[in-house]
Order: structure tokens, then C-alpha cells, then sequence
């Protein structure tokens, strides 16, 4: 396979597919609802184009162009390098329904549920078209303009998921008495959040898996559409709200990107700084978690007074410990105070310490290496078909990392190692995340060692708020306060995809600007979305505690899976 | 015992069977009542203190202070707690079985400390087959645990009963031979009796006899954890897998129950493991009368406690095996083993008289194996202490 | 030793004893609110699914058998092994050393066999199906 390149996929196509000019530089091109598959095979077979991030749609109902209304997104990059590119596609009004692409990616097996779920645009031969987020009574698609936010309903019948299992079960009749169904989760020690699994055993083996999500209605998207764009940021902590200073990251990131701005030096190199607390952080719940899985309930306590302490120095920052919603569009909230130097020196002391207890206690204790290596095991091909990024596809041995695919916030001028792994079980996730979090403090260490001055907030009067000397003694900079406060920062009116490389693999936001000051649409691509469809995959065959074991190293986090 | 009352019948000059029968009786329930709530509730209340201290202070916690002097007094809070608890019963389980199944565990326990000696005449009652008694009357324990599964009509607490049923009796035959083993070299089943046939200094005690009975030492330790569903094999109950495995469905006063039976099984645990192969309560002849016998009991209790703390320590270190791999570790490694060790012990017996010079060598030998063991451990204990910056570590327990 | 026998069953009595009263005090100070929810068995907040008492792996039924038959053994061996010391200071040691090591040599061949035959292994591998002797 040659390497991706859009400039070939662009010629080659020339005739068949228009592509589309977009505000933001993306590469956005249209297709046909019956050129749809032959154009996706075609970018993920010749153009190397194998990973599908996302499906998403955009409801045209309030846009100009509203016919017809349903603009179907697919987000597609390469499994190593940067190129992205969308397309989009609208199914006609009047079965509004498009040919399902599952079969060629897993990952859209789920994205194309929730597409369902969401806008209620049908996917004709999808295996499984059943709601996966809402209730499975829900009446509406919520993401549609014309489904009312105020709008309630009272579901309390719960899905005993039997017409999924029972499909799994299929023909083997005969056995059907010796298998027990066992809900595990959504309120199970293991079960780290309100997930479920039902598993069908055999004895202690699983054979089946139906897993489901959906238990946290917070309806991120659909709130994002009622406030202004600096309204989402706070929405955007409570998504992976173990590293929550990343989504804010993320998201602010694709306004900038809409703005065309780009934060000043100090505001990117504190970002940096921030950002790989939160994947230390991540990392650290991960992989406590997953041990207090296996039973070596001791290394949590290590690992977690470490994720204190830097709690400790991200509330002296911002107030906050869990939900900091330290990050804006154009900059940060305010500059870093007095001591942060300090706390961050402390926490690169003693977090190798605890690191290597941990280390001692387990890397080659007996039990736990029988109870993680070979256990959940995913090869890379079957991890990128199911849409993993991050840490679990490192650890089948990808070197996916946005950090060096698509170097923002000066990432290549760091000096630090990709972690890749070998054989993609849980053994290799766990480590992978383990040395992560050393690579990760190389680069806080760097950064805080030449860490810019200047300011924090571009200077930009479309995004930053004046100074509030200005403010209270010039007309123009009260005005221009007030603009920015009631109507809000205003991209320019399109559609824009930008991501980042979050604790758990590439977290993306999908947002369509009409111009004013709320977003039209925000849509998140969460990385444990499509990390979790895999879950049946890893646990078929193994046990019960295979499973447990398993699920804690895919660091699946609700507050982002469920929207 | 028997002697006490004896002599007290003589002392009041009582004659008659019938004053016999009678002092006899109301003897022995004022000692098994007095030793349930002065010995065995204390005692395994104050076992579950200290293992939450110890759990904390490893894992650099604080763990429970507030009631009483440095929180001594947190289980018979617990305990309170749980009798103003409401039961509750599922209404599809089996009544009976699931009311029964708490005596039975708990009965199981109570039942070890009969026989437990705490020193040379201090015990209730010396069996002959004492060694056989405490085999068959732990059992009840798993009976319980099977029985509250089962009763419980809750998968998670089947599969915890099941598990508990199929590790505990796969560990009691390498907990059998390797008892066996002792059983050779002492020549009784009684407990006082395999005490007696050790002495007081290390090369005296089963564990060093020779060098079958010294692994044998650790096989025995080894399925002993396994029968008290202690990590790396607490299956049964493994709360991030099964919830709460056996005892899901419990509440109130029966939980209790099986949270006293476990805490009181780490002490009959530890006894048992003492009496067999570290000497029991032998003390050199420096004292006697009631001296000689305060003695005896600090010692025994101290050897045990010290097992009892490796047996904390152990939880709060290792991970937990899988299923599968506890059934291979016992029916792969240790029956066979075990069964070694037993052919191995009385091939022993036969080439090397007992108190012969070479038989005494071989024990000061393995005693300076198990010592240098415990100072290779000691000094890689050292050696990690110095990696991880001792002062972070708290060494005193009680700060 | 008849004297040590009855004082076991006193000390068992007053086990069941000890448990019967702490339920009852229990019983008459709690709260008694039944009904509702509680009743239900917990199967991680979803309504459980299909019956509490499921049918668990044969295996088990293997299991306990090979138990009987290894402990009931090794408790035939227990006498001889008591009596293993005197015979030896009376210079019977090899009977007693033949008795036991035919036991013990018996229940080995036992194991060994069960390993063959992979009994032992948890997840006992399907028979491939030319293995299966089939009835005509």
C-alpha cells in the first residue's frame, strides 16, 4: 500500500467525486449515496486511509441549504500520519437512509447506531440498527433542530438486551440449557462507570458478550447547540473527567482552528504542560484501576496519592480539582500563579517513586503476569478496524500518536519516545500506559524548563476580552466586552474537525458554525466509544475474571462513551 | 481441664455422680462461654483491627482510629452496627438453608478453638484426634459457604460458592498429606501430643526435622491460605469480580457472622500452622508453675501472630490468581509435591534415626537455610527500602 | 477422652447458642421494613435474568469425586502413619514403609492417570470429534 495521499485519491477521482472547498482547509469531499462505499473502500483500500474516526450527521434544518436536510459526515485519517479527510454525504429526504459501511470497518458499527439514534437516518443491511445511547423507548431523535431541549420522557423499562444475545446465541439450541445469562454492571465493582455487559457463560467462560452504554443522559451535544461557544467549555470537563483539562484543550483548539488563531508561545507551552498532567492522570486512574481488577488492591493507594498531588497543584491553579475549566478560546483563563514551578517540580520527584514501587510490586510478580499477558488480546488490524486509537493500539504495536502524526503546540520540538507495544493484550496496554507516564514527565520537564513569557491570551478582539482598565475607561473596549460576553465569539460560518491526542486516543470535536455566536452543532468523537464496541472482540472465549481484567485496561470512561 | 475440676470437686468434698455430672457440665459451658467472649470475640475483633491497620499503613493509609485507644475498639463498633442492621432475606431464596448457613461457618471456627492448646495445660479439650478434628470441623466452613450460595438464588453468590467449594476441597488433600507428614515424624494426631514431640529451640521444631518437612512447611501454608479464601486465592469473595462472592445477599448480623468466621480462621489458621511445624508452645526450662505457663501462652500467641501478619502481608501484596490456575497450581504442583513429601519424610525417618548426630545436623543445617532465606529477603527488603527514600516512610505504626 | 468428646459438644452448643441469641437481639432491636426492592436478588441493578440457581460446570462434579476419593484415602493412611514412629523403634519399619508407600503409590498412579486423561485441567479440552467413540 503506498502511503496516504490525498493528492492521488484527488486525481484518480477527479471525474466521479466533487471536492468541496472549505473554510478551514480540511479536505471535505461529496459523495453520492450510491458512489458512498466505493468511495470510502477506495480511501481506506488504495489510499491508506484505514482508520474510521467518526460518523456523525448534520441536521440542515436552520441552514440555508436545507435540501436535503441530513448531511452524513465520515471522519477517516490513516492509522500513522496526519491527512485527514471527510466525507459527507446526504441520503435523500424521503427514505432518508444510506448503505452501511459496518462491514468495513467495525468501528461503524456503533458510529452508525448512534448516527441512528441520534438523527434517526437508517442504515440500509447494518447488522444491528437498534438505538445505542438513548433509551431503547426514546420517541424522537434528540440531535434534530426540531427535537425541543425542554422536551422530557419518563423511560423506566429496563433492556434485557435478549433480541442481541439471542442473535449470538443463534443455532446452538442444544447447549442453550448449560449457558447462564449474568449481567455484569452497570452497578458492579469492576465496572468502572454505569456500563453493562451481559455475558452469556459457560461455567466461568464467557461466550457471548452484549455490552451496553448509555446510562449518563447528560446530553453534552445537544447543550452545546443552546450557549455560546465559550458556554461548552465547562460541558467539555465532565466528557473524560479523569483528564479534564484535556477535552478543554481539545475543544478550544477547534474553535482556534475555526478562528484561525493560534495561542501565543506560553499559552501553548503551559497547554502542554497541563495537557500531559492530564494524561499522567489518566494514565494513573487506569492503570490503579486495572490492578485493583487483578486483585493487587495495594499499588492503588501508590498510585493514587500521586494523582493527588497533582490534584493539589491543578486546584491552586484553578479552584478546581476535577473539572478545571482552566482552558479558553484564545488563550487561558489567567496566567499561571506563583509556586505552580514547584508543585510541578514535586510532582516529577515523586511520581517516578510511586511509578516504581508499582513497578516492584508487579512487573514480575508471577500471578499478575499470568493473570495479564495473552489475556484480551486484539491484533492491530482488527484494533484499527474497530476505530482504537491511543494507548490500546500502541499496544498492538501502532505508533499512532497525534502528537507526532500532527505535531501541535510545538510537540516535535520535545524530545520523547512514542510507546508502542507488541501484542496488543493487557499486559502490553497496562505497560504501554506505564512508560507513557515517563515519557510524559520528560516533556512537562522540558516544557516547564523553557517555558516563554508573555502573555496568555492572543491578542485578538474577536476572542479576548479587553483588560478591565480598558473596559471601564474607553467606550470601544466596553463594547467590545460586551459584544464578546452577550453574543459571543463567532467563527466563521462551516464545518470543522479538530482533534487531539487525549489520555485515551484521539479525542476529535466536530463542529458546524452558522456564524453566530452558538455553535450549530458540536459533536465529540470520544476515544473509549470505539474502544468499547471492541469488548465483545477481547472477552469471547476467556473468563470472567479475563473479562474484568480486560475491561480495566481499556480505561473506558462513561463521562465521554455517553453523551 | 479435667483435673481442675477434679480438684475442685475434692476441695468442697463433694462425692455422688451426680455432683460430678453437674460441676462437670457447668465447667466446661463456663469455659467455652468464657473463652467465646473473653478470647475468641476480642481476639478475632482485634485480628480485624489489625489487619486494617496493617493494610493501611502498607498502603500508606490510616485506616481505622476513632474508637477507642488508636481504633482497638472499631470491631465491636462493626459489630453493633450490624446487629441494629436490617436482615434482609431475598424473597426467592431458600429460608432455611440461608438462615442456617452463618451457624454453620460460624460453628466451623468456633468448633477449631476446642482443641486449639494455648499452652502446655491450658487447652479444653486435648483429642486424640485432634489433628483429624480440626480437618473435619473446618469443613463445615465450606458447607456454609456452598449452602449460602446456593440458598442465596443470586448468580454472583453460586459462583463465589462454587469456586470456594471447588478450591477448598482441591487444597485439603495437599493440606492432608502435608499434615500427614507431621503426623509420621510426631507419631499422634493429638495436637498437645505433635507440640510435644517438637521443642523449644528451632532445630527442635518440625519445620527444620528434615529437609521433606521443611517444604513441606510451605505447601501447608500454601493450601491452608487457599482453604481460608485469604489472596492470592480469595476467589470466593473477590469483590471486583464476584461483588461480595458468597455473602452478596447478606446483610445485618449474618454478614457478621461470616466476616467473624473469616477473621477468626486467619488465628486458627496460624495455630494450626504453629502447632504443626513451628514448635507450638515450647519455652526453654527456665521457669515453671504459672510462670512457666504465661509463658507458654505469650509464645504460642506471638508465633502465631507473627503468621497471622505474614498472612496480612500476603493479601495486601500478591494479585489474585485466576480460576483455573489455582486448580493447576494445587492438582499440578502441590498434590505431587506433597505426596513426595510424604514418602520422602518416612525415607527419612528409616535412613536417619531421630536424635541421631546426623539428624541433628540436618537441622541446624536447614535452620541456617531458613535463616540465610530470611536474610537474602531481608536484605533485598533493605535494598528497596533504601530505592524508595526511607523518609517517606512512616516507620512508626502508630503515628 | 470422653470427658474431652462431651466438652466439644457443649463448646458446639454454645456456638449455636452464641449465634441464635446475637440473631435474636438483632432481631428484636432492627428496623424491619420488608417489601419493595429489597426483596429482589442483586444482579448488578438490572432485573436478574432467567433463574439464581444456574447449572454450574460438570467439572465440579469431577472434582468433588476425585476429592472423596484422595481424602478417604489419605484417612485410611492417617493410622499408619501414627503408628509409623513405634514400628520403626521396633524394627518393623519397612511393613509400615510398604504399607504406606502403597498407598500413597496407589493414589499417585491415580493423579497421574487423572493428568492423562486432563481432568485436572480446568478448561478440559473438547474432545476433537474423530476422539468421540460413537455408538452404531
Amino acid at each position: 500500500m503506498s502511503p496516504p495521499s490525498l493528492d492521488r485519491f484527488r486525481s484518480r477521482l477527479a471525474g466521479t467525486i466533487r471536492e468541496e472547498p472549505n473554510p478551514f482547509g480540511d479536505a471535505v469531499f461529496r459523495a453520492e449515496p450510491s458512489d458512498l462505499r466505493d468511495v470510502l473502500r477506495s480511501l481506506r483500500d488504495e489510499h491508506g486511509f484505514d482508520l474510521l474516526l467518526d460518523v456523525t450527521a448534520v441536521d440542515h434544518l436552520e441552514l440555508p441549504d436545507s435540501k436535503p436536510r441530513f448531511d452524513v459526515v465520515y471522519i477517516l485519517r490513516p492509522s500513522v500520519g496526519s491527512e485527514r479527510v471527510r466525507v459527507q454525504c446526504r441520503p435523500p429526504d424521503e427514505d432518508l437512509s444510506l448503505e452501511t459501511v459496518s462491514d468495513l470497518w467495525k468501528a461503524a458499527n456503533w458510529a452508525e447506531r448512534e448516527v441512528y439514534d441520534q438523527y434517526g437516518v437508517r442504515f440500509r443491511n447494518h447488522p444491528n440498527l437498534k438505538r445505542i445511547l438513548n433509551h431503547k423507548d426514546f420517541v424522537g431523535h434528540p440531535l434534530r433542530k426540531d427535537y425541543d431541549i425542554k422536551k422530557q420522557q419518563w423511560l423506566s423499562e429496563p433492556d434485557d438486551l435478549m433480541d442481541e444475545m439471542r442473535k449470538l446465541r443463534g443455532g446452538a439450541e442444544g447447549e442453550e440449557s448449560e449457558s447462564v445469562l449474568l449481567n455484569i454492571g452497570p452497578s458492579h465493582p469492576a465496572m468502572h462507570g454505569a456500563l453493562r455487559a451481559l455475558v452469556d457463560l459457560e461455567g466461568e467462560t464467557v461466550r457471548h458478550t452484549v455490552p451496553e452504554i448509555g446510562y449518563l443522559h447528560r446530553g453534552f451535544e445537544k447543550s452545546a447547540e443552546k450557549g455560546t461557544y465559550t458556554h461548552v467549555i465547562p460541558f467539555t470537563d465532565r466528557l473524560n473527567y479523569c483528564s479534564s483539562v484535556m477535552n478543554n484543550v481539545g475543544y478550544c483548539r477547534t474553535i482556534e482552528k475555526m478562528l484561525g488563531i493560534e495561542p501565543t508561545p506560553r499559552a501553548q507551552t503551559i497547554r502542554v504542560v497541563l495537557l500531559e498532567l492530564g494524561r499522567i492522570m489518566d494514565h494513573l486512574v487506569s492503570v490503579a484501576a486495572n490492578l485493583v481488577d487483578v486483585g493487587a488492591l495495594t499499588n492503588y493507594w501508590y498510585l493514587f496519592n500521586e494523582r493527588e498531588r497533582i490534584y493539589d497543584v491543578i486546584e491552586a491553579l484553578c479552584g478546581a480539582r476535577l473539572t478545571h475549566c482552566y482552558v479558553r478560546i484564545g488563550g487561558l483563563a489567567h496566567d499561571l500563579h506563583a509556586g505552580f514551578e514547584e508543585g510541578v517540580e514535586g510532582i516529577l520527584r515523586e511520581l517516578p517513586k510511586a511509578l516504581a514501587d508499582v513497578e516492584r510490586l508487579v512487573a514480575r510478580n508471577r500471578i499478575f503476569l499470568d493473570r495479564v499477558v495473552g489475556v484480551g488480546a486484539i491484533t492491530a488490524e482488527e484494533a484499527i478496524s474497530h476505530g482504537f486509537t491511543g494507548p490500546c493500539l500502541r499496544a498492538c504495536g501502532v505508533p499512532n500518536d497525534l502528537r507526532k502524526d500532527e505535531p501541535y503546540y510545538g510537540y516535535d520540538g520535545y524530545d520523547w519516545n512514542v510507546i508502542v507495544g507488541t501484542r496488543g493484550d493487557t499486559y502490553d496496554r497496562i505497560w504501554v500506559r506505564m512508560e507513557e507516564m515517563r515519557e510524559s514527565m520528560r516533556i512537562v520537564a522540558q516544557a516547564m524548563k523553557k517555558m516563554p513569557g508573555g502573555p496568555v491570551d492572543v491578542d485578538d478582539k474577536r476572542v479576548s476580552l479587553p483588560p478591565k482598565t480598558e473596559v471601564y475607561g474607553n467606550i470601544e473596549a466596553l463594547m467590545n466586552h460586551f459584544m464578546i460576553i452577550m453574543e459571543g465569539i463567532k467563527p466563521p460560518a462551516g464545518e470543522c474537525y479538530g482533534s487531539i491526542e487525549a489520555a485515551n486516543g484521539e479525542l476529535g470535536f466536530f463542529v458546524v458554525s452558522d456564524g453566530t455566536g452558538k455553535p450549530y452543532k458540536v459533536k465529540v468523537r470520544p476515544p473509549c466509544f470505539y474502544v468499547f464496541s471492541a469488548f465483545p472482540r477481547l472477552t469471547e472465549g476467556g473468563m470472567i475474571q479475563d473479562l474484568i481484567a480486560t475491561l480495566g485496561s481499556l480505561n473506558i470512561i462513561a463521562g465521554e462513551l455517553d453523551r | 481441664m479435667q483435673q481442675l475440676l477434679d480438684r475442685f470437686i475434692e476441695s468442697r468434698g463433694w462425692t455422688g455422680d451426680w455432683a460430678i455430672e453437674l460441676v462437670y457440665f457447668l465447667g466446661m459451658l463456663f469455659f467455652a462461654v468464657a473463652l467465646l467472649l473473653v478470647v475468641v470475640t476480642p481476639f478475632t475483633g482485634i485480628v480485624s483491627w489489625a489487619e486494617r491497620r496493617i493494610a493501611a499503613r502498607m498502603q500508606s493509609r490510616v485506616g481505622p482510629n476513632r474508637v477507642g485507644p488508636q481504633g482497638i475498639l472499631q470491631w465491636a463498633a462493626d459489630g453493633l452496627k450490624c446487629i441494629l442492621k436490617e436482615d434482609l432475606i431475598p424473597e426467592d431464596a431458600d429460608r432455611i438453608l440461608f438462615t442456617a448457613a452463618p451457624y454453620l461457618v460460624f460453628c466451623g471456627l468456633f468448633g477449631a478453638f476446642a482443641v486449639l492448646p494455648f499452652s502446655e495445660h491450658l487447652v479444653i479439650a486435648d483429642l486424640d484426634a485432634g489433628a483429624f478434628y480440626v480437618m473435619a470441623i473446618t469443613s463445615l466452613v465450606p458447607l456454609g459457604i456452598i449452602m449460602s450460595g446456593w440458598a442465596s438464588n443470586n448468580k454472583w453468590s453460586l459462583l463465589g460458592g462454587m469456586r470456594s467449594a471447588a478450591q477448598i476441597i482441591s487444597y485439603e488433600i495437599p493440606a492432608a498429606l502435608s499434615l500427614l507428614a507431621v503426623v509420621l515424624a510426631a507419631g499422634t494426631l493429638s495436637l498437645q501430643g505433635i507440640i510435644r514431640a517438637q521443642g523449644w529451640s528451632p532445630a527442635d521444631w518440625f519445620l527444620f526435622r528434615n529437609p521433606f518437612l521443611f517444604t513441606g512447611f510451605f505447601y501447608f501454608f500454601v493450601a491452608n491460605l487457599a482453604e481460608g479464601n485469604r489472596t492470592p486465592f480469595d476467589l470466593p469473595e473477590a469483590e471486583s469480580e464476584l461483588v461480595a462472592g458468597y455473602s452478596t445477599e447478606y446483610s445485618g448480623m449474618r454478614f457478621a457472622f461470616f466476616m467473624l468466621a473469616e477473621w477468626a480462621n486467619l488465628y486458627v489458621v496460624a495455630s494450626v500452622v504453629n502447632v504443626a511445624f513451628l514448635g507450638g508452645w515450647n519455652v526453654p526450662p527456665i521457669a515453671e508453675g504459672v510462670v512457666l505457663t504465661i509463658l507458654q501462652m505469650v509464645v504460642f500467641a506471638a508465633k502465631s501472630l507473627v503468621l497471622v501478619f505474614v498472612i496480612i502481608w500476603v493479601r495486601w501484596t500478591l494479585p489474585r490468581l485466576r480460576v483455573d490456575q489455582m486448580m493447576l497450581l494445587c492438582w499440578k504442583y502441590l498434590v505431587p509435591l506433597s505426596f513426595l513429601n510424604v514418602l520422602g519424610t518416612a525415607v527419612w525417618m528409616m535412613i536417619v534415626p531421630e536424635g541421631s548426630a546426623a539428624g541433628r545436623v540436618a537441622s541446624w543445617l536447614l535452620v541456617l537455610v531458613g535463616l540465610s532465606l530470611s536474610g537474602l529477603f531481608g536484605l533485598r527488603v533493605r535494598k528497596n527500602l533504601k530505592d524508595a527514600d526511607v523518609g517517606r516512610l512512616y516507620l512508626n505504626p502508630f503515628s | 477422652m470422653l470427658f474431652d468428646l462431651a466438652n466439644v459438644v457443649v463448646f458446639l452448643a454454645v456456638a449455636l447458642g452464641f449465634v441464635w441469641a446475637t440473631l435474636l437481639a438483632s432481631r428484636l432491636i432492627q428496623p424491619r421494613a420488608p417489601g419493595g426492592d429489597k426483596g429482589l436478588t442483586y444482579e448488578c441493578g438490572e432485573l436478574p435474568v432467567g433463574a439464581g440457581r444456574i447449572q454450574f460446570n460438570f467439572r465440579f462434579y469431577i472434582l468433588a469425586l476425585i476429592f472423596l476419593v484422595f481424602e478417604v484415602e489419605i484417612a485410611f493412611v492417617f493410622p499408619v502413619a501414627v503408628v509409623f514412629r513405634e514400628w520403626l523403634e521396633s524394627g518393623r519399619a519397612a511393613t509400615a514403609f510398604a504399607e504406606i508407600f502403597l498407598f500413597i503409590g496407589i493414589l499417585f498412579l491415580g493423579l497421574v492417570y487423572l493428568w492423562r486423561k486432563g481432568e485436572l485441567s480446568w478448561h478440559k479440552e473438547e474432545p476433537e470429534a474423530e476422539d468421540v467413540p460413537s455408538v452404531r
